[in-house]
């Protein structure tokens, strides 16, 4: 990895992104490699309808049917798209594991910043932050805790770097408190950052 | 592994801060079109090859690398695949920009595409791999211990630390050499559980970490 390319370096300036994706945006379409509506719903695509919803919906559904969590824990991919939207880039093989009041999975891509994008839509700047991928892999608990999380020391962590195709979600604890509830009622409780491990789900 | 995106485990980053709420998808237009262009480019080369993405990530200078945050490297990255495959001119897109911003500048010809002769066998990554997997799980394992850059999904904090098998996962084909469009290789590929005293020493935090492995990057541990 000896290349140090940087195609925005003039010498004197480094060109700002937003100009530059504006002139490859220019060239690509004269030359008929994209197309610009096509490119306008790819965006709408992933600002609307890929998003965290689909993994709350998943996780809600596994809080109120036990069989269904139990086919969510062993076959991940499959399970969620009885659900939600699945498959597609970024969820070829998704990996859903349980935290528990004495198991907390968090999960992170050191390399890059690997998500499991048909759950959780696009990733959130703090996980793509090299501060995250630099240091949940070497002290998790007091990352957390910056983060607002603070675990328990009779807590396991584990950590989960996504180097491959896999894909890690989190089904977090439900909360006391909302025994009651039904399955639609629990969707908008469950946030994105609890999904990756990052917080727990609060009862309203 | 090695490099500009090997960031796991490296000090001096700062501290984390609680996630904020409501957080746009893309902090501002241009990250839209950049995400959405990089992901229609790759296509245009060889099948939607993310390895020779990821590689292209990989060999981008710290400034196209962090300053321009994480689409911004996406575009940078895009660049560099459509320059070496002769979609594009090198200098092409700064030309453009800087006649978007009233400059008189020349532009250079688009040169004659040179993609690679190269087609996947299916889309995505996972792979049937015939031969049954080596390791099986709760086997004892070894990182290799001088993974250059050619592993190119071995971070180096796990170089030759010993794990256990907790998972096998479905066979994928080889980053490494599928990013070089040099073939598939397809592989089985595990997820080894490491103790966080074996990665960092007897001082760290007690935990536990688990990182999934090409059968290369494996040998066995007693």
């Amino acid at each position: 990895m000896t290349t140090q390319y940087d195609p925005a370096d003039l010498g004197t300036e480094r060109l700002s992104p937003a100009l530059r994706t504006e002139a490859l945006e220019q060239l690509l379409t004269e030359r008929g490699l994209v197309q610009t509506d096509v490119i306008d719903g790819f965006v709408a695509k992933y600002e609307s309808d890929v998003g965290p919803l689909n993994g709350a919906r998943v996780v809600a559904r596994a809080w109120v049917d036990p069989e269904y969590k139990a086919r969510l824990l062993k076959n991940g991919t499959e399970a969620i798209k009885e659900v939600a939207w699945g498959g597609g880039a970024n969820g070829e093989h998704i990996v859903v594991v349980e935290n528990t009041p004495t198991r907390h999975n968090v999960v992170v891509c050191t390399l890059c910043s690997c998500y499991p994008w048909p759950v959780l839509g696009l990733p959130p700047s703090w996980y793509k932050d090299p501060v995250y991928r630099a240091r949940v892999v070497r002290e998790p608990r007091t990352v957390l805790a910056e983060m607002g999380l603070e675990l328990d020391d009779d807590v396991e962590i584990v950590v989960r770097d996504s180097s491959s195709e896999v894909r890690w979600l989190v089904l977090p604890e439900r909360p006391a408190g909302t025994e009651g509830l039904s399955e639609e009622e629990l969707v908008p409780l469950i946030g994105r950052d609890a999904l990756v491990g990052v917080a727990k789900v609060a009862a309203p | 592994m090695g490099g500009i995106a090997d960031l796991g485990g490296q000090e001096g980053w700062g501290a984390a801060a609680p996630p904020p709420a409501d957080e746009p998808v893309f902090a501002e237009p241009w990250e839209g079109r950049a995400f959405a262009l990089t992901a229609f480019t790759m296509g245009r080369i060889s099948g939607r090859n993310l390895d020779a993405f990821r590689h292209s990530l990989d060999r981008l200078g710290p400034a196209a690398y962090f300053d321009d945050g994480y689409y911004g490297r996406w575009l940078n990255a895009a660049e560099l695949m459509l320059t070496e495959s002769g979609i594009l001119a090198e200098g092409a897109v700064n030309a453009r920009a800087r006649r978007l911003r009233g400059e008189e500048t020349e532009e250079p010809p688009a040169p004659e595409p040179s993609k690679p002769d190269y087609a996947p066998t299916a889309a995505g990554s996972l792979r049937e791999v015939e031969d049954a997997p080596r390791f099986g799980v709760g086997d004892r394992v070894r990182a290799v211990a001088a993974a250059g850059p050619e592993f190119t999904r071995l971070p180096d904090y796990a170089c030759g630390r010993t794990g256990t098998v907790e998972m096998v996962q479905p066979g994928h084909l080889l980053p490494d050499t599928h990013a070089l469009f040099r073939g598939e290789n397809p592989q089985h590929v595990y997820s080894v559980r490491f103790d966080s005293r074996e990665l960092w020493g007897p001082e760290a935090e007690p935990f536990q970490l688990t990182i999934e492995m090409y059968d290369s990057y494996l040998e066995p541990a007693s």
